[in-house]
């Protein structure tokens, strides 16, 4: 442990940085105004959130009604909308949401890192990496209205269709954001373009930091280029790829912007997720309650996340 | 290169042996650019798409744009004047820069207290705060657009907003800016102390000036969240007036669709500006967003 040098002293032995209550006040007086913004306009929201989720709620946002756990209980039994395991394969904007966690995080880990194990070996990596972090930049709106685009049924307008119609002459333009069956994995894929460049930035930065000699060793020792990838790689970057799966996770709890440009939860409710039923039951089924129930299993499922973050805060400053 | 080749003579190789090594690469040059190229597109068709005549839209393909060279302006005079997007450009800079500005102040501020001047319970608050950094807003859409409804209308000019942003902002902002003043050298605020330097001043003088490089990263990443936010633009700012671009375009969206024109155009207005602060700030954008990426 590095000694730390001593406070310098004053005369009379008494260390500067003495506890004064004069101190005390200022330090206050620094973090009050951040405080009271904070406490009005976020945690004292999620409060109101919290009571509303077990109150019907009326269209000025009145606690209205006391009805317990009947929003929980509606949600996860008898909306369709939001979970419907009756058929298979089961639906609703959870189940869809869970599609992405799987499907989003997959395909922007797995895209991610590719990119980044073979960028470091070229010499024009930072242009690589400027394609593929460029969307990262933009609104969702506009990898929306992008994506529209590529997704179009129009072979005129639509390069993903014209590109297989392309290839195979007797290919039917498919209207890839209006079959329930596509729709998700469309929607998914579009976010995963505009995520994939924050995974590659992480994940090369972390690999430049493996020590050369280390692979350098195995590569003496005749192991190959998978092996060493498996063996010493992937264990070394498990700290980043932890990071960058929380961040991909926290994204996918919250993902809103691309939906309602996109597809606005359609066709009918097949692309909703938790999220978007939250606006949707809130700002258009006039059920704030409702709706705040559904914020309140966001924010459940977000309550780990905020955990792990301040359980790891606390340990490196116990290592520091 | 030549001094390192002449310098090591051992590593020089055959003209066979680069050969191998060139071709062995080749499916990685293959993959890394075919993906490169891939990620482009969209944009480019869309970029191109913004510069072509409606009826050349209508009939072919972007991608035969280069073949038919035929580009116009025109798209982008008609989606600022007639659609008002111009407008809404505007809207989206009037809410954007004090909605960056107040977080980053209040945030600096904070961040000394819990960095350099020590309080009863200073820990315990800034381990709330880091917690605070992930809530999602759909905790406070409601209550928030209710106390701003309730208490002089604040969701029908910019100040609803602003504070909400500059609330969703500020947990980041300390914690960014508290972990990067912390690494000051401390014999530096202990002699304009010994000086007898007011706190205050050692935060102006000392603390600010040696911080640039994580301010500015704050406040690009702030700046950016908030000129791509759609959700609370949406919910806090209620005169279709004063309506930033995230949210103008998904109407331009629902009543001129087919218009693909103008669409293209609306959408390369609204990224242009992030594009801007990318290339011109890349260092501090990757640093913020890297360190942003406790949040989302």
């Amino acid at each position: 442990m590095p000694v730390e040098p001593a406070p310098p002293l004053r005369e009379g032995g008494q260390r500067i940085r003495q506890w004064s209550k004069r101190e005390s006040y200022e330090g206050i007086a620094f973090v009050l105004p951040a405080l009271i913004v904070l406490g009005i306009f976020l945690i004292y929201p999620a409060y109101f959130t919290i009571r509303l989720a077990f109150y019907e709620g009326d269209f000025r946002f009145n606690f209205f009604h006391y009805i317990g756990i009947d929003n929980f209980k509606e949600l996860l039994t008898n909306d369709p909308d939001f979970l419907d395991l009756s058929k298979f394969p089961p639906g609703g904007a959870l189940i869809n949401n869970l599609r992405w966690v799987i499907f989003y995080i997959g395909l922007s880990l797995t895209i991610g890192l590719a990119l980044a194990v073979l960028a470091v070996r070229v010499r024009y990596e930072r242009a690589v990496k400027t394609a593929i972090f460029v969307p990262m930049a933009i609104a969702a709106t506009a990898v929306g209205v992008i994506w529209l685009f590529v997704y179009s049924p129009d072979p005129d307008i639509g390069i993903l269709n014209a590109v297989l119609h392309g290839a195979d002459g007797g290919f039917k333009p498919i209207a890839w954001l209006g079959r329930p069956s596509f729709v998700n994995y469309a929607l998914i894929f579009a976010y995963v373009w505009a995520s994939v460049g924050f995974v590659m930035v992480v994940l090369t930065a972390a690999i430049k930091g493996i020590p050369a000699d280390v692979m350098e060793a195995a590569r003496v020792d005749g192991a190959g280029e998978w092996a060493i990838f498996r063996r010493i790689m992937l264990p070394m970057l498990s700290l980043p790829l932890s990071v960058v799966t929380i961040w991909l996770f926290i994204n996918v709890i919250k993902v809103f912007d691309i939906i309602y440009v996109m597809t606005g939860g359609g066709p009918g409710t097949s692309s909703r997720v938790i999220a978007f039923t939250m606006y949707e039951e809130t700002f258009h089924n006039g059920r704030p309650g409702y709706g705040a129930a559904v914020a309140v299993i966001m924010l459940v499922l977000i309550a780990p996340v905020m955990i792990l973050n301040v359980r790891r805060f606390r340990s490196e400053r116990v290592v520091a | 290169m030549s001094t390192v080749d002449q310098a090591v003579p051992l590593t020089a190789r055959t003209r066979s042996e680069r050969l191998i090594g060139f071709l062995t690469r080749t499916p990685i040059h293959i993959a890394l650019i075919t993906i490169a190229v891939i990620w482009l597109v969209p944009t480019v068709g869309l970029a191109i798409t913004s510069f072509r005549q409606p009826q050349d839209i209508a009939t072919s393909g972007w991608w035969h744009a280069f073949t038919q060279w035929d580009w116009t302006l025109h798209n982008y005079g008609s989606v600022i004047h007639a659609t008002g997007m111009g407008h809404a450009w505007v809207n989206s800079l009037i809410i954007t820069v004090p909605a960056t500005i107040l977080p980053l102040t209040l945030g600096a501020l904070a961040a000394f207290g819990f960095a350099w001047v020590p309080f009863p319970f200073r820990d315990t608050l800034f381990l709330i705060i880091i917690a605070l950094m992930i809530v999602p807003i759909q905790t406070s859409l409601v209550p928030l657009l209710k106390l701003f409804a309730e208490h002089g209308g604040l969701n029908k000019g910019y100040w609803g907003i602003w504070l909400a942003h500059t609330a969703f902002g500020l947990p980041l902002a300390v914690f960014l800016l508290r972990n990067f003043f912390i690494t000051l050298p401390k014999d530096l605020i202990e002699a304009a102390r010994m000086d007898g330097a007011s706190n205050m001043s050692i935060f102006r003088r000392v603390v600010v000036p040696l911080s640039v490089p994580a301010l500015a990263s704050f406040g690009i990443f702030q700046f950016l969240w908030v000129w791509n936010d759609l959700l609370m633009a949406l919910i806090f700012v209620s005169d279709p007036d004063k309506q930033p671009m995230t949210v103008r375009i998904p109407y331009l969206l629902s009543t001129y669709g087919q218009e693909y024109n103008l669409l293209a155009a609306a959408a390369f207005l609204l990224m242009a500006v992030p594009l801007v602060v990318f290339f011109a700030l890349q260092r501090y954008f990757v640093t913020g967003l890297l360190a942003g990426s406790v949040k989302s």
